[in-house]
């Protein structure tokens, strides 16, 4: 098998690796990711939550990078939308932010898909050049103050925190299992996308346009919606951030976040699951613990970025294939 | 009516820039159909070269004048030629074969690396070149348009350098070989075409440019980090795209166009939506017609 193979050949025909596990592997895992924060202190606790806003941010990614094989540098700006969107109708409508989460990740999605219909013809690389602009024209617009909403360069502050009835979400430890629930249902909804009839129609579309086309699926549709769900879910972990963080700023927009989001997807091996989680450790995790060397962070991961290019490019956690293919 | 000169002759000065920058991603594009991200790391580390050199210079107890420039330049550019080709032998040619993504990847693995060298030799603050580099006096060029001394020997030295490449690409035997590996890497081969050797070539010439284009924005604007890869990179690929990526006269035309039209936005609208302006410019040319203005025309798949 030769590992330097083309890009629909990297990305992987379908078939799904969590079949493998056997059945106890899910409520298993999840016991341990509950009791996980549990032993540790609280700062590592404050890394496990922010572990589950990229695992988040990557999920949703993976859905329009990973299925439909379209490449989106300008994630961030459907982040930061939602981030935004919460704290602004927090900050001045007084909403609480149970309400307003998921008025942010729709807002974030309807950007996505008003952004992504006139784009969508793009090949590749011109596709990830226009949402490199987009995602810097939102960034410019949140420095700026777009409206007198934004608060310039100074971002918001003093965002509520998530409350469900008289208990309010204060502690590491409590957001930590906010943002796992989120996860989860993540995780869950982004297996069933998988299986559906939309998830295969991403993956032919991502195999060969043409064919998928003359099949009569949709593609202007199938791909709008992959951008309009996977803005969702960016937009949902936004608002996740800015309830637990309070203060948010324009950086959440940034390319290098954009970029970030990129990597946990393609480096966790591009079309899997778990891909994402491991990807996220390799991106997050790793260069948070090695806060020592904290200097030469992004220096040691440009590093890995080009070795796991040239030695491992199928990612860490690559997709299982299925007996048809390679 | 001398308020749209002079910003007009702004823009054209900012643009040559942009387009001696942008010449690198559109020529790395044209034979390898990568978005080369490093390039703009490289342009800034062009900037950084140069204030070294200056910085050695009057360590050495010699007052740096403008005369610096002439051996200063031309060592800043053979040093980042060599950077390029280094570049592409460790983090692209193992790629080759790839597809488009991984390239893609390691670019930007590459733009950190140099990024981060940069913060930490040189740390995250501004610098400046000594202002005596710099040419005394300005020039009046109609009514109350004026241009400095500086900036116009920049804009020249902008000029004369892409000249020098437009004969080099369409004059010589290696700029026709270059042409020949842009079109097509198969055919170019067997007509007996080191492919190889050209891509190498094309990674020479392309940091070259950048590097002396980083000198001259440094001198032009008087302050820099480690950002300017980013900030005027970014815009200097998107000059790259305007025009139509892989070809040259149109980077130079993307540039100029860039450089214009944001100097007429900074001038008539406000100067803090200019960057604004260059990212919507990208994208409605993207969307009207995704090849650039000199490009192939190339909506959909190859």
């Amino acid at each position: 098998m030769n590992l330097r193979r083309g890009f629909s050949r990297f990305l992987g025909p379908g078939g799904n690796p969590a079949r493998a596990l056997p059945r106890y592997f899910g409520p298993l895992g999840i016991v341990l990711l509950c009791l996980l924060p549990l032993p540790l202190d609280n700062y590592l606790r404050a890394v496990l939550w922010q572990l589950g806003i990229y695992v988040l941010l990557g999920l949703s990614l993976h859905i329009i990078v990973g299925y439909a094989g379209m490449f989106q540098l300008g994630h961030a700006a459907f982040y930061a939308i939602g981030a935004y969107t919460v704290g602004i109708l927090n900050l001045r409508a007084g909403w609480p932010i149970l309400l307003a989460l998921p008025v942010g990740a729709g807002l974030a999605g309807i950007c996505g898909y008003i952004v992504c219909r006139p784009i969508l013809h793009l090949r590749g690389d011109y596709l990830a050049i226009v949402t490199i602009a987009f995602g810097e024209i939102v960034r410019i617009l949140l420095v700026n103050d777009a409206g007198g909403w934004t608060g310039g360069a100074n971002g918001l502050s003093g965002i509520a925190r998530p409350a469900i009835g008289g208990f309010v979400f204060r502690t590491n430890l409590e957001h930590f299992y906010f943002v796992l629930v989120f996860v989860l249902l993540g995780i869950a909804a982004v297996r069933r996308l998988e299986d559906s009839r939309l998830g295969r129609a991403w993956m032919y579309v991502r195999e060969d346009e043409a064919a998928a086309e003359a099949m009569g699926i949709d593609t202007v549709r199938v791909k709008s919606l992959a951008f309009f769900l996977g803005s969702v879910g960016a937009g949902l972990a936004g608002g996740l951030y800015a309830s637990r963080v309070s203060v948010i700023s324009p950086d959440l927009a940034r390319f290098q976040e954009s970029v970030t989001i990129f990597c946990i997807v393609v480096l966790g091996g591009c079309g899997s699951i778990p891909g994402v989680v491991v990807g996220t450790l390799a991106m997050v995790a790793l260069p948070e613990l090695m806060r020592v060397v904290r200097d030469w962070r992004d220096g040691f991961l440009g590093l890995s970025m080009i070795l796991m290019m040239i030695f491992r490019p199928d990612g860490l956690w690559p997709r299982r294939r299925s007996g048809l293919g390679t | 009516m001398e308020f749209l000169a002079q910003n007009l002759l702004n823009g054209v000065s900012i643009g040559s820039f942009y387009a001696l920058v942008a010449l690198g991603y559109t020529m790395v594009y044209g034979v390898l159909r990568l978005i080369n991200f490093a390039h703009g790391d490289l342009f800034m580390w062009g900037a950084f070269l140069g204030y070294t050199a200056l910085t050695a210079i009057s360590a050495a107890g010699l007052s740096p004048g403008p005369w610096v420039f002439v051996p200063v330049l031309p060592g800043v550019m053979i040093v980042l030629a060599l950077a390029g080709v280094l570049l592409e032998r460790t983090a692209y040619r193992p790629l080759r074969s790839a597809g488009r993504l991984p390239p893609l990847i390691s670019a930007l693995g590459a733009a950190f690396i140099l990024q981060a060298l940069a913060r930490n030799l040189y740390g995250a603050s501004y610098k400046t070149y000594p202002s005596s580099v710099s040419l005394p006096g300005g020039v009046r060029i109609l009514g109350d348009v004026t241009m400095g001394t500086t900036q116009i020997v920049a804009v020249l030295a902008a000029l004369l350098l892409m000249s020098a490449l437009h004969v080099f690409v369409h004059r010589t035997r290696v700029g026709t070989a270059m042409r020949a590996v842009s079109l097509d890497h198969d055919t170019a081969r067997l007509m007996g075409i080191p492919v190889d050797r050209v891509i190498a070539g094309v990674f020479l010439i392309g940091p070259a440019l950048g590097g002396a284009a980083g000198m001259l924005v440094a001198l032009r604007y008087g302050s820099f980090d480690f950002t300017l890869g980013w900030t005027f990179g970014l815009k200097a690929f998107i000059a790259a795209i305007v025009g139509g990526i892989g070809n040259i006269p149109g980077a130079m035309l993307g540039g100029l166009i860039l450089g214009v039209v944001e100097s007429l936005g900074a001038g008539y609208i406000s100067p803090q939506w200019k960057d604004l302006i260059a990212y919507v410019l990208l994208a409605l040319i993207l969307i009207a017609r995704p090849g650039g203005l000199l490009g192939e025309r190339c909506a959909e798949r190859v």
